[in-house]
């Protein structure tokens, strides 16, 4: 999926607005192309010459220009692919669990993973978006794990755990106990409600799928 | 060496009052210096479960303010000469608890008692916060049902981090008592087992309190249900429960359902 972004004049603001929104949610646009549509813009106006270099500045990963006939520096599809993943080949095999030794980790390359060594209560919350967490004990019902990579718990997965929250849909979450009140998967989600009960209070392995969350009983 | 020990659930009307009662009045038994601290400040009741509301004169909140001295608010329980209590404010509210108040009482309170026993507020607020925050150990006092676990559970999670303890990276040393556990509906199914509980919260098991009329009727005459009729179920289970506390090993064991072979005969038909 990629984003179509219409830059305005004055360029400075809409750029302070955007640098803004990509505070306040960091995540947003990692990783994803973006598309700049420049219909809104003249060629002559103020930071046009340098607004590429400036998207690129706050995280963009630009694509591709449209409308930008007249624009400097904009040559429609000639912008590489940067920043993108390594994925390689997908591999689709329905109602079975990828195979091991896949990379699971966040994108960011030795980021340094998270352990807690204690159950994590009702009301507190682990917030990691550097990467994997691991939880020796149990995830108490009301408590939430967040992680930009995957995450591990070795005890019971009761709360909520929120794996690849910064975008990242190769991140997968495995539990000792499956009992779990809310999985997501790179903003893809699936209450207790939809589990299927079978897979309830065993051990479980959960990826994502073509934008599906999947579990898999693990022995 | 005293030890602060709390009294906590987070959900209110599990039995905090009750237990605080009972293992206090077990405990001085026992012939320790005791004092049970009231911390619900603006709904005080701990004095009406140990008979002493008619003696309150100063209060927890004067002692703070320095209205009152220590000594002053102290109420020496009638029955056991080693038995003290220090009652709430009913008419203030938990905003008058102040951290350097509460932490000056307390280390008085150290000075004079064994054990400083606080009764903690229902809640995760001001309340409760201030009640545990100088605890050495802590009893999580929860019902077999699933609200009651989440709440102990949010609560064990403070405990853990709030406290003066966790502050310093040290622990409060936690114990878990099931109180209202009824045998009859624990067979039928229709309250959380008691390994399951253990399973959520994991932090060791002091004590299994049977649901009984005993523990009403206590509380009603203003007498712990320790001292009020001591052969009664409760009253023997909170008793184990003070000995295991004091470092005792007494062999737990799960309330069962009596019946006579009457109504075993017969019990299920008629109903």
């Amino acid at each position: 999926m990629a984003f179509v972004i219409t830059p305005e004049a004055p360029l400075a603001a809409w750029l302070d607005a955007l640098r803004a929104q990509s505070t306040k949610a960091p995540g947003f646009f990692a990783g994803r192309p973006v598309i700049v549509d420049c219909a809104m813009l003249k060629p002559d106006s103020e930071g046009v010459a340098t607004l590429l270099t400036d998207l690129e500045a706050i995280g963009l990963g630009v694509i591709d220009v449209e409308n930008a006939a007249d624009i400097p520096g904009a040559d429609p599809w000639k912008r590489p692919l940067t920043g993108g993943r390594q994925t390689g080949l997908v591999e689709i095999k329905p109602r079975e669990a990828p195979k091991p030794g896949v990379a699971t980790s966040a994108p960011a390359g030795g980021a340094p993973g998270l352990i807690v060594e204690d159950n994590v209560r009702s009301g507190q919350s682990i917030v990691f978006p550097q990467g994997d967490v691991t939880i020796l004990g149990s995830v108490s019902s009301g408590a939430e794990v967040l992680a930009g990579g995957s995450i591990h718990i070795y005890g019971a997965l009761r709360g909520r755990a929120l794996a690849g929250a910064q975008g990242f849909a190769k991140a997968r979450i495995f539990c000792r106990k499956l009992e779990a009140e809310l999985v997501s998967i790179d903003g893809f989600y699936q209450t207790a409600e939809d589990m299927d009960a079978a897979l309830r209070g065993g051990a479980a392995h959960i990826w994502l799928e073509s934008g599906r969350i999947m579990i898999s009983a693990q022995r | 060496m005293s030890k602060v020990l709390v009294v906590t659930s987070g959900k209110g009307g599990v039995g905090k009052t009750t237990s605080t009662a009972a293992i206090g009045a077990a405990l001085a038994q026992s012939g320790e210096k005791v004092v049970v601290v009231d911390f619900d400040v603006g709904l005080r009741n701990l004095d009406l479960v140990m008979g002493a509301e008619r003696r309150v004169v100063f209060d927890l909140i004067n002692v703070i303010q320095g209205d009152a001295k220590l000594h002053q608010a102290l109420i020496r329980d009638k029955r056991i000469e080693t038995l003290s209590i220090l009652p709430a404010s009913q008419t203030r509210d938990k905003d008058a608890l102040t951290t350097d108040g509460v932490a000056k009482v307390i280390a008085e309170l150290r000075e004079k008692f064994d054990w400083v026993i606080c009764d903690s507020p229902a809640g995760i607020e001001r309340g409760p916060a201030m009640a545990m925050h100088h605890a050495d150990i802590a009893i999580v006092v929860t019902n077999p049902e699933v609200s009651s676990v989440r709440d102990s559970d949010r609560i064990i999670g403070l405990l853990d981090s709030k406290t003066e303890r966790a502050m310093r990276g040290e622990r409060v040393e936690k114990h878990l008592l099931i109180t209202r556990y009824d045998p009859a509906r624990a067979a039928r199914g229709d309250m959380l087992k008691v390994e399951d509980v253990l399973d959520i919260l994991s932090i060791p098991l002091l004590g299994i309190i049977p649901e009984s009329q005993e523990v009403l009727k206590a509380s009603n005459i203003g007498v712990p249900v320790t001292l009020n009729n001591p052969e009664t179920a409760p009253a023997r289970a909170y008793q184990d429960a003070v000995r295991r506390l004091r470092g005792e090993t007494v062999p737990m064991s799960i309330p069962q359902e009596r019946r006579s072979f009457v109504e075993r005969l017969f019990g299920r038909r008629v109903a």
